[in-house]
């Protein structure tokens, strides 16, 4: 919009300013039920990242890119840290407290570590589009038709790569540009994790139909509680708990609700980190009313309820 | 532009006259959650960038959407829970999208105080007639949509000019939330002469700031409340004080966050010598009973000065 008139309000109107979503709040919509009885969903998505040595920060830089002069060794090393020691200190903690994850990948990082993605595909967990690489920033300035081409080449080198049909999106850095939502749609993604806007997944307008919107909280995620609010690992974990507490309580009063928490392996699988991890786990999963699920899991019960 | 913005003259802690709360209370306290509304495209304002990126920035406008998706309902019940009737800071447009979040608060008797019409409209730039049209607005707006002129102003996103507080005073209002310079309520100077005071409602305190800028742990906020509430309660009884905490349901409503707020809360309306209140009470009370006296000893103290 340009600098016109400061007092003119063209979209203040009931509702949204966009018209993407409808205004609506949580605790008016009708009770959600899990299966068998449980309350709260526990989605635990693991960002499976490729930060490329060189980055091109086009239209404009996704955090956690590299930040020294080229070539930034540490920063480089540190991510794929992640990648080759991290993520099994992840995959251990939620095989031993029951826990089913969702990875998010960089189709480059399934091109360039098959043995990785051969490790996430026996598993059988699902496996979610993350774009390209971080570098491929979903954001204005990106012309459509190249966004168009990025989003292809992504979802369809993942589906291509894994044998699997890929349905769930989560943009770099959870930035999107205003074609974002119609280029992902055209693929043939059904839901995606941009927007930090509710505690439950929602329906979603593009101009190619309609998408699901799957929120996944990023203020409770580890990179940005340790890294950007420099927050101690044993607060991480507290806060961690003290939100199943308090998202249980609300589905004893309201109905189903969702943690949905996500993971960096460069992050939080760490040796010094990973414990917090394990304890925040160890916690929610002894918890009474607690079904560990997939996102495409939780969306099908959203979208198909179970008779309570 | 001046040094210094003139509203309010040197006055020290030490020596004021007795403030005295209703019941002989020693603190007035009072919660005021924002509730805004952030635009996804706002008009560029050439002092101040409302979102980091090109529109849509969806990380910073999703999260915000949440506190009203969400968020509120929680403050809300917390609240509720505690006997605590929330004095609003309320961008005015959310009147018109989100009537449903006025409505609930009516019901409880809430206080609206003015925030502007969007927490993504600068008072930056504006010329003199057009804030004085933008304030007047997002009142009657509140009139219209709740029955009662706001008697309190906090600008837009903290945004002033050098007259901001003159032109909310002359437009009708009683108070200010925009300075931060005590902890008690104090009289201002405004152009017009009218009898207008500033209550306090504490940057320190707020949420966002303690959450965003200063990057606290969830339970640390909590016990910042609490180790505020000891000391203000403490002087409280020599002559009454006041402390707000100002939230945001983007931020303290979130899952992790909200126990160490219902801590604190529980903790301070724990105390009997608590007069739990709202901005405009505060603001009346003291217009009615120490405005007059508090001027004239700010008049004193120049004097001997």
């Amino acid at each position: 919009m340009s600098a016109s008139d400061p007092l003119a309000y063209p979209l203040r109107r009931y509702g949204m300013d966009h018209d993407r979503y409808e205004w609506s709040m949580l605790s008016d919509r009708p009770a959600i039920h899990w299966p068998g009885g449980k309350k709260l969903a526990l989605w635990v998505n693991v960002g499976l990242q490729f930060f490329p040595l060189n980055p091109q920060g086009q239209p404009v830089k996704v955090p956690g890119n590299m930040t020294m002069p080229y070539p930034d060794l540490r920063h480089f090393s540190l991510r794929d840290y992640g990648n080759r020691v991290g993520i099994f200190r992840l995959l251990k903690a939620f095989d031993r407290y029951a826990v089913t994850p969702s990875f998010a990948m960089n189709t480059r990082l399934a091109q360039r570590y098959p043995a990785l993605l051969q490790a996430i595909l026996e598993r059988g967990d699902e496996i979610l589009c993350h774009s390209w690489s971080m570098d491929t920033a979903h954001a204005e300035g990106l012309d459509p038709a190249a966004e168009t081409a990025l989003v292809r080449r992504a979802v369809n080198g993942l589906r291509e790569l894994t044998g699997r049909d890929i349905r769930g999106w989560i943009s770099p850095g959870k930035l999107e540009s205003a074609h974002t939502p119609e280029a992902i749609k055209a693929e043939g993604i059904e839901y995606f994790c941009d927007w930090v806007n509710d505690d439950l997944p929602y329906t979603f307008r593009t101009a190619n139909g309609p998408l699901w919107a799957m929120p996944l909280s990023t203020e409770l995620e580890d990179r940005f509680v340790l890294m950007d609010n420099l927050h101690p690992a044993h607060s991480w974990a507290e806060q961690v708990m003290d939100a199943c507490d308090l998202l249980l309580a609300e589905a004893e009063q309201q109905g189903g609700r969702m943690l949905a928490l996500n993971l960096h392996p460069w992050v939080i699988g760490q040796p010094h980190r990973i414990r917090y991890l394990e304890q925040a786990l160890e916690y929610i999963m002894s918890r009474p009313g607690v079904w560990s699920a997939s996102p495409a899991e939780i969306l099908h019960c959203v979208q198909s309820p179970p008779a309570p | 532009m001046k040094e210094d913005p003139g509203y309010y003259d040197y006055w020290p802690y030490a020596n004021r006259p007795k403030i005295t709360w209703p019941g002989g209370a020693r603190m007035a306290f009072w919660v005021a959650p924002n509730i805004e509304f952030y635009e996804l495209d706002p008009p560029a304002n050439a002092q101040r960038k409302a979102w980091p990126t090109a529109s849509p920035y969806v990380p910073g406008y999703s999260i915000r959407d949440y506190g009203n998706r969400v968020g509120h309902m929680r403050q809300m019940q917390l609240l509720e829970k505690y006997g605590i009737r929330g004095s609003i800071s309320l961008s005015a447009a959310l009147c018109d999208h989100h009537p449903e979040i006025i409505e609930r608060c009516r019901e409880r008797d809430w206080e609206f105080f003015t925030h502007g019409i969007y927490n993504t409209r600068y008072t930056y730039g504006l010329s003199e007639a057009q804030e004085r049209a933008m304030i007047l607005d997002s009142m009657e707006t509140i009139e219209r949509a709740t029955g009662t002129l706001p008697a309190g102003y906090l600008a837009p996103a903290l945004s002033h000019s050098e007259v901001t507080i003159d032109l909310f005073a002359e437009l009708g209002g009683l108070y200010t939330c925009d300075l931060f310079h005590d902890d008690q309520p104090t009289p201002l100077n405004v152009r017009s002469g009218k009898p207008f005071v500033s209550v306090p409602y504490s940057l320190e305190m707020n949420d966002t700031i303690a959450y965003v800028v200063n990057k606290v742990r969830p339970r640390d906020y909590g016990r910042m409340l609490k180790d505020c509430f000891d000391r203000l309660y403490a002087e409280g009884a020599e002559s009454g004080t006041v402390m707000c905490i100002p939230t945001h349901n983007y931020q303290v409503s979130c899952p992790h966050r909200l126990r160490a707020f219902e801590e604190a809360l529980e903790y301070i309306t724990g105390h009997s010598d608590v007069w739990v209140t709202t901005g405009r009470e505060i603001a009346t009370h003291y217009l009615q009973h120490h405005h007059a006296q508090a001027q004239a000893h700010i008049a004193q103290t120049e004097t001997i000065a």
